[in-house]
């Protein structure tokens, strides 16, 4: 058997998908204000959670949209085996459902050309919707992720080529002063993702991929997890709070990803998500199409 | 202490206002945003729209056109207004201060010294809401009542009709106070704390 997925239902999905992940946040993020909820200490960020979670409930009830920054469109799919597709219309299917969104809704188009600064409001442009392809050993499964990363926490993105001889401890240092500089500009409590290893391309990938991974998910690599519980503590630890008016409650975790690198390079790199985590997926199999987070 | 204010406000109202306090906003806001300000301050744009008084959101709205009818002079009804990291528009702050006249800011994530000392020089003051609950803000929007700079979109300067638009807290006030300083200070002296735990010399 082979899966067959037309670019036209893919088109409406990623339009779906869109407009869903902007108004609806998923479980394990409302999870994790509950958990912030119950521990954190400081008065100001009592409220300002409560707040947060407040406006999570408003957005649904209003079907309004959680935060006002659509942010830059990325969608990640993932093809499983026996799965046939036009990998060229599929692309420009996102690209159309993304565009679609934006007029039909409508949302702000957040996306400009770089140097005329031109928004042509589509949330399209040269290389966005940002799309990242990637081959999985599921059989008759193809599943789109859509992510509308916003702004704030993007434009905390740090990355450093350290060397081996700063080791580990570079790393972790690298880590929590990139947390100090981004203080309250970022929107906390945070997903903070740290990129350990690769080239500084793929270091700063991963980074993305550790700050948009599910709340509760953790390293595959031992080193990794490891690293993560230690660096959430330690950032935490900071006093920086919800909007970085002070508190216990800075980052809901820090996620780390690793991949193999140079002989002598140790690089490392921070992107960070905010507390409004919106992600949305559709997950395309031989009964159909089925929308989650 | 809560205060509430009816907008445009003068001087002794904001000076007024202290570090912690909270502020209900009543009747009009203007947004603005980086392309707004970089328009107006560094390329010279001016606006037919008076601000003297008035409080400034950092935001870029979504928005739909309607046929322009009484509840919606501009052409726009609001659809999600949220607010935007200030801390971009920190050098801004004393010119929409000198040149139009503003007298509250309201962002997320603070303002750095030259704004703090605007504030205290000029008698201003920054008010906190929470970054990323424009659902709830959204609901303290009347109306969009006028637009300027429209060929900015969305980052045009925008008067909204507000009602009960808060409470925030005041973050930066007139008197040299700010929680956002405090807080960073703090943040700073853990450091080494943070780093010793970690192992990290």
């Amino acid at each position: 058997m082979t899966l067959h997925v037309d670019a036209t239902l893919v088109e409406e999905v990623a339009k779906l998908l869109y407009i869903r992940a902007l108004k609806i946040l998923p479980d394990d993020i409302k999870d994790g204000f509950a958990r912030i909820a119950a521990s954190e200490t400081d008065g100001t960020a009592q409220s300002v959670i409560a707040t947060m979670v407040e406006n999570i409930a408003v957005a649904e009830r209003t079907e309004n949209l959680l935060c006002q920054d659509t942010g830059i469109p990325i969608f990640r799919v993932q093809i499983g085996r026996d799965v046939a597709v036009d990998g060229f219309a599929l692309k420009q299917a996102l690209a159309r459902g993304t565009e679609r969104a934006t007029r039909e809704h409508p949302l702000r188009s957040s996306v400009v050309h770089p140097i005329t600064r031109q928004n042509a409001h589509t949330s399209c442009g040269a290389h966005v919707p940002v799309i990242d392809i990637d081959f999985v050993d599921m059989q008759e499964t193809l599943r789109i992720e859509m992510i509308p990363k916003g702004s704030g926490s993007e434009n905390g993105s740090f990355l450093q080529m350290l060397i081996p001889a700063d080791g580990v401890a570079g790393v972790k240092r690298f880590v929590v002063d990139a947390a100090l500089k981004a203080g309250g500009k970022v929107c906390p409590p945070t997903i903070l993702g740290v990129g350990v290893g690769g080239t500084s391309d793929l270091c700063m990938h991963l980074a993305k991929v550790a700050a948009t991974r599910p709340l509760g998910s953790r390293c595959t690599d031992e080193q990794g997890a490891a690293l993560e519980a230690a660096l959430g503590e330690a950032v935490n630890s900071l006093g920086i709070g919800p909007q970085g008016l002070g508190g216990d409650s800075t980052a809901f975790a820090v996620h780390v990803e690793v991949a193999a690198t140079h002989i002598t390079m140790n690089p490392v790199a921070v992107n960070i998500q905010c507390h409004s985590a919106r992600r949305a997926s559709a997950t395309f199999t031989p009964s159909g199409v089925e929308i989650g987070f | 202490m809560h205060h509430e204010l009816r907008m445009p406000c003068t001087e002794a109202d904001v000076r007024k206002l202290r570090i912690g306090d909270h502020v209900t906003l009543q009747d009009r806001l203007f947004g603005i945003r980086d392309a707004t300000q970089i328009a107006m301050f560094d390329q010279g744009r001016t606006t037919r729209l008076d601000l003297r008084g008035h409080a400034v959101i950092h935001t870029a709205p979504n928005v739909r056109r309607v046929d322009k009818r009484a509840t919606n002079d501009s052409g726009y009804e609001a659809i999600c207004v949220g607010t935007t990291t200030s801390d971009r528009m920190e050098r801004f702050s004393r010119p929409l201060m000198e040149r139009e006249g503003v007298r509250i800011i309201i962002g997320k994530g603070g303002l750095r010294e030259q704004s703090q000392k605007a504030f205290a020089e000029l008698g201003g003051v920054y008010l906190a809401i929470i970054g990323g609950t424009a659902a709830l803000e959204t609901t303290w929007i009347e109306a969009i009542e006028d637009v300027d700079l429209d060929d900015l979109n969305p980052e045009s300067l925008w008067q909204f009709r507000i009602r009960d638009f808060g409470p925030l807290l005041v973050a930066m006030d007139s008197h040299g106070g700010s929680l956002y300083a405090t807080v960073q200070a703090e943040a700073e002296a853990r450091r080494a704390a943070a780093l010793a735990k970690l192992g990290v010399a």
